[in-house]
């Protein structure tokens, strides 16, 4: 066993680890954060997507330990200070951006990063950088509308086809 | 998986002293090999990490050769090679996705050489030079055949210098499923030549178009390979391409390559 100290969502988190131990299984079956999905456990789908300071990383493909010292932010550290959605997640909701809501955490994760990067990105960018988060339900064009909606461009010409 | 335990050393001496214990392997960004120890295709008793040793992290100008530290991620590269590497950091920036490349690293990539991974293609071609713990040793003598180096048992990959090319660019052809190279075409021409490395077609992993240098070091233009031919002996044969097929696109990316390079 290996005893890690993060920072998930703000607060210090001390546990002891195995070493096989994946980032996703001690966030979900430890803390109980379970806002962060395992879909495919191959890190193809992005379901398990969360920030390890400040960057999307796939938490199925990083293992516990090495997150040791480390900021994570997952879903659950999304929404604003008084619990109301944050402009991304806000923009999901209004864009229809989900059906089951599997993949949504992931997507929510990886539009934040995107953002941070690249604020105003056209369309093109914002299905490339998805490239790592499958949805099985959309077909993705509410997903893009809704993140190009929270980078605050009109998306009436979007077609929702 | 199987049970294993997990160290973290700060320094290359440190790496290489916990990597001398039995059945230890490196654990570098981990987008290959934790898949590969989920699917119990490796069984080391101890991963030594090498994402907290600062010594192998990021880029460095050395008299107009650019060192990468090998344990400096695809992102890091994608976003600050540009400057005196355009191809290189477009290889980097198509590497996986955004979550993979901010943790995949370069050494990582060269260390296992995936004969579809892109960054042996980077290294062959630009002549590179791979800085171990112990040793440097050139591109062409470091690939030595599908999922095989020249690293001896427990050696890491703590650098890699690229020299600066004139003009350079990399293609892609994806298979459209796992986005990895089908075939993956790296142009990289200097003032003594030009070098073209291919990834993702043979069976014995990357290696150099010969005879596409030679045309293109006389004349670096699309059309200076229109009478050459690539023969398929050799090539991969899958479900996603037979060995014809990635023979004809090693021509096909070659030229698209010098078309785009700059």
């Amino acid at each position: 066993m290996t005893k890690v100290t993060l920072t998930i969502n703000g607060k210090s988190v001390s546990r002891d680890v195995e070493g096989n131990t994946l980032l996703v299984s001690l966030l979900r079956d430890d803390i109980g954060l379970t806002g962060t999905h395992v879909g495919c456990d191959t890190s193809q789908c992005g379901a398990c997507t969360v920030h390890v300071n400040g960057e999307s990383v796939k938490s199925c493909t990083m293992f516990a330990a090495e997150a040791d010292g480390a900021e994570v932010t997952t879903i659950e550290g999304m929404a604003n200070a008084d619990g109301s959605l944050s402009v991304i997640q806000a923009a999901f909701q209004e864009h229809h951006g989900l059906q089951c809501g599997f993949c949504t955490p992931g997507m929510v994760m990886t539009a934040a990063n995107l953002l941070k990067e690249n604020p105003k990105p056209s369309e093109h960018e914002v299905r490339a950088y998805l490239e790592g988060n499958i949805c099985r339900c959309t077909g993705y064009h509410n997903i893009v509308k809704a993140i190009m909606a929270a980078s605050g461009q009109d998306v009436s010409a979007i077609a929702a086809e | 998986m199987y049970a294993f335990d997990i160290e973290r050393p700060t320094t290359i001496a440190d790496a290489v002293a916990a990597l001398k214990s039995d059945e230890a392997q490196p654990l570098s960004g981990g987008q290959t090999l934790i898949p590969t120890l989920k699917s119990r295709l490796a069984a080391p008793s101890k991963l030594v990490s090498l994402s907290s040793i600062s010594e192998m992290v990021g880029l460095s100008d050395e008299g107009g050769v650019l060192r990468i530290g090998g344990a400096t991620k695809h992102d890091t590269v994608a976003k600050e090679a540009g400057g005196s590497h355009p191809g290189l950091a477009g290889l980097a920036g198509k590497i996986g996705d955004p979550a993979v490349r901010h943790r995949g690293t370069i050494g990582g990539s060269i260390a296992n050489n995936d004969p579809a991974a892109c960054y042996p293609a980077a290294a062959l071609a630009h002549g590179a030079t791979i800085v171990t713990d112990r040793r440097e040793i050139a591109a062409d003598d470091f690939f030595t055949g599908m999922f095989d180096t020249a690293l001896e048992e427990g050696e890491i990959v703590t650098a890699v210098k690229f020299p600066r090319p004139e003009a350079s660019n990399y293609q892609k052809f994806e298979q459209p499923a796992s986005r990895f190279a089908m075939v993956g075409v790296f142009v990289a021409k200097f003032a003594d030549g030009v070098r073209v490395a291919v990834t993702g077609a043979s069976e014995d992993g990357v290696f150099r178009w010969t005879e596409g240098e030679e045309a293109l070091s006389a004349n670096f233009s699309p059309d200076a390979l229109d009478g050459l031919s690539v023969s398929a002996e050799g090539m991969i044969t899958d479900l996603h391409g037979s060995a014809d097929y990635r023979a004809h696109l090693v021509k096909v990316m070659t030229k698209r390559a010098v078309a785009a390079a700059r």
